[in-house]
């Protein structure tokens, strides 16, 4: 077979992948503290900025609090800044990762997503990212090691757009991602410069334009702020896709934005995916259409900012929807299926949903877990009230049975 | 779509061995792979459990799979009816042994291709590694990928000492399983 593929093939990892995005975007400032499956990222950036590759300062902190208090004052006195983290790590820089998104600061950060404790667990789920979801940071969940990568050169030019100003967590399933060794084409650094300009911020402290960066507010003006930080959200939609066109446009592969569909133009029954399972469910949807039964998936990258629009377009058409889910808020249901939900109910036809919740503490989901998705959305109960979540709410995959 | 399930014990090399055949017919094959392994920590002497996808086509499965067409087993004490499992119907196992009659029971005839990879492993590095070796027994054995893609895959993954070493290994033990095919 002849290789048309033009640029550099590597064989790499998801952590990797990152860790090449990173370098090819030309960070300032690197701060992290290690944390399982998240790793390999920073080991690699250490390595570059040792071997002279990758011009920037590490920093090895001692904690993920102080990861994140380190990056912060690298983007405040205008520098680019990269951190990552996982799981409990997240957690424990939970404070900080308010303060980054209130301070207007593009720090980017990938997140290996990690199931959180307790039981203690290495391995991975949607629970870490999805609790910090209200945090202000912009959170897109990408598929391959490809995406990750690519992400990674675009979180940036979207994060220090002067009408977005806002963080950029980068999500890649634990694991399934940050452990699973792909081709992947490397961008060249020549392009990539002229895609990503330097990092140039109108909110930068130096001697020269004193700032305080650590203010309060009363309640007179604190609204405001919090308004604002709104604001950049949504208008980082239209942002979002413009960065999308142009690097389709300068390296040849599109993301499509916000989401991302298959096969879902002519779909009666549409799943609803974040991350690495999406490629799984393409091969389920593949097989079902084998079989006459008109299956779609919705690949949900943003959820914050949210795509409304576009999922209210996409699954308004269908019969039924699903919405796989690597997370559950205890006492209600899964949060994507939320989120979506509350998408939905502006529409004149809201299909019938149902949420799955799968693949906890990183328990793997098969093609056939998610064909048995579809053949369960042919048989959607009706949008019931009475008894909704025991309805609606299934557990995938479940080694137990539940008596009820 | 080529199925390649590793079953080796922590220590032995079964997933850089799946990554070696990722790169073999990816980078120097121009087909899509996908190398991983059965997650968690790592544990030398426990068994691990390695994966790669080989296709034409981009591949977007991520699951753990169990119907291999192939599986290689680096320690042939982990060879027993529940490995066999793993197979698919057509699938046949690449064993490291030096004594593959005592297996017999388990499969018909021609199912499972054996190779003392211990023994080469020994004479050529002084370590019983035998990750490469299995490489190269299951290039000739299954003709995923040609053994110049395999012995490239290593140029570009070892450093030169070591990847001089781990050539000869998998050249070794290309020539050796394929003249068994051969007859």
């Amino acid at each position: 077979m002849i290789d048309t593929r033009k640029n550099e093939s590597v064989f790499v990892s998801g952590d990797e992948a990152v860790a090449l995005g990173v370098r090819l975007s030309r960070p300032q400032v690197i701060s992290a503290y290690p944390i399982t499956p998240q790793t390999i990222v920073v080991e690699r950036l250490s390595e570059m900025v040792e071997d002279g590759s990758l011009d920037a300062k590490y920093i090895h902190v001692e904690s993920e609090h102080s990861a994140m208090s380190a990056a912060m004052g690298a983007s405040s006195v205008g520098a680019r800044a990269f951190t990552a983290t996982s799981s409990q790590g997240l957690l424990y820089m939970a404070e900080g990762l308010h303060y980054a998104s209130g301070g207007r600061m593009p720090i980017v950060m990938m997140n290996a997503n990690r199931s959180l404790a307790l039981p203690w667990s290495i391995f991975g789920d949607h629970r870490d990212s999805m609790s910090m979801l209200d945090s202000g940071w912009i959170q897109v969940y990408v598929e391959d090691a490809q995406e990750a990568l690519d992400m990674t050169i675009q979180a940036y030019r979207i994060a220090e757009d002067p009408s977005v100003l806002t963080p950029f967590m980068i999500n890649l399933d634990g694991f399934i991602l940050t452990h699973t060794y792909e081709l992947v084409e490397v961008p060249r650094q020549k392009e990539v410069d002229s895609y990503l300009p330097p990092f140039s911020t109108p909110n930068k402290m130096s001697l020269e334009t004193p700032k305080s960066m650590g203010f309060s507010t009363s309640p007179a003006d604190n609204m405001e702020f919090k308004y604002q930080q709104h604001k950049a959200m949504m208008d980082s939609m239209e942002v979002i896709k413009k960065a999308d066109k142009e690097f389709s446009e300068m390296f040849g592969r599109s993301y499509h934005g916000l989401v991302d569909c298959y096969q879902c133009d002519d779909a009666e029954y549409i799943l609803v995916t974040a991350g690495s399972v999406t490629g799984t469910a393409r091969v389920a949807v593949d097989t079902m259409r084998i079989k006459g039964i008109k299956a779609g998936v919705l690949k949900l990258r943003f959820m914050r900012p949210f795509p409304e629009q576009e999922i209210r377009n996409i699954l308004s058409g269908a019969v039924s929807y699903g919405v796989l889910d690597k997370d559950i808020s205890f006492g209600y249901e899964g949060t994507m299926f939320t989120n979506v939900n509350s998408a939905l109910s502006g529409s004149k036809n809201f299909p019938r949903g149902m949420n799955f919740v799968g693949g906890l503490g990183g328990r793997d989901i098969s093609v056939q877990d998610i064909e048995e998705m579809f053949i369960a959305l042919q048989k959607c109960p009706d949008n019931a009230y009475g008894d909704y979540i025991k309805s609606r709410v299934s557990f995938v995959n479940m080694g137990v049975n539940i008596n009820e | 779509m080529t199925k390649v399930k590793w079953l080796g014990r922590g220590g032995q090399g079964g997933f850089t061995a799946s990554r070696l055949l990722g790169k073999a017919a990816s980078l120097f094959e121009g087909k899509y792979a996908m190398a991983f392994p059965s997650f968690g920590p790592e544990r030398r002497g426990a068994p691990v459990l390695a994966f790669t996808r080989i296709d034409d086509k981009k591949i977007t499965d991520r699951s753990e799979f169990n119907s291999a067409d192939y599986l290689v087993i680096m320690d042939e004490t982990l060879l027993d009816e529940s490995a066999m499992e793993s197979l698919s119907v057509e699938g046949k196992v690449i064993l490291n042994s030096a004594t593959p009659q005592r297996y017999t029971s388990l499969a018909e005839d021609g199912r499972i291709i054996a190779l003392d990879a211990t023994s080469l492993a020994l004479e050529i590095i002084n370590r019983p590694i035998t990750n490469t070796a299995m490489f190269g027994a299951l290039v000739a054995a299954s003709k995923i990928v040609t053994v110049d893609s395999a012995l490239s895959s290593i140029e570009a993954e070892m450093k030169p000492a070591l990847a001089a070493k781990n050539m000869d290994i998998v050249q070794k033990a290309y020539d050796l399983v394929k003249e068994m095919i051969d007859g």
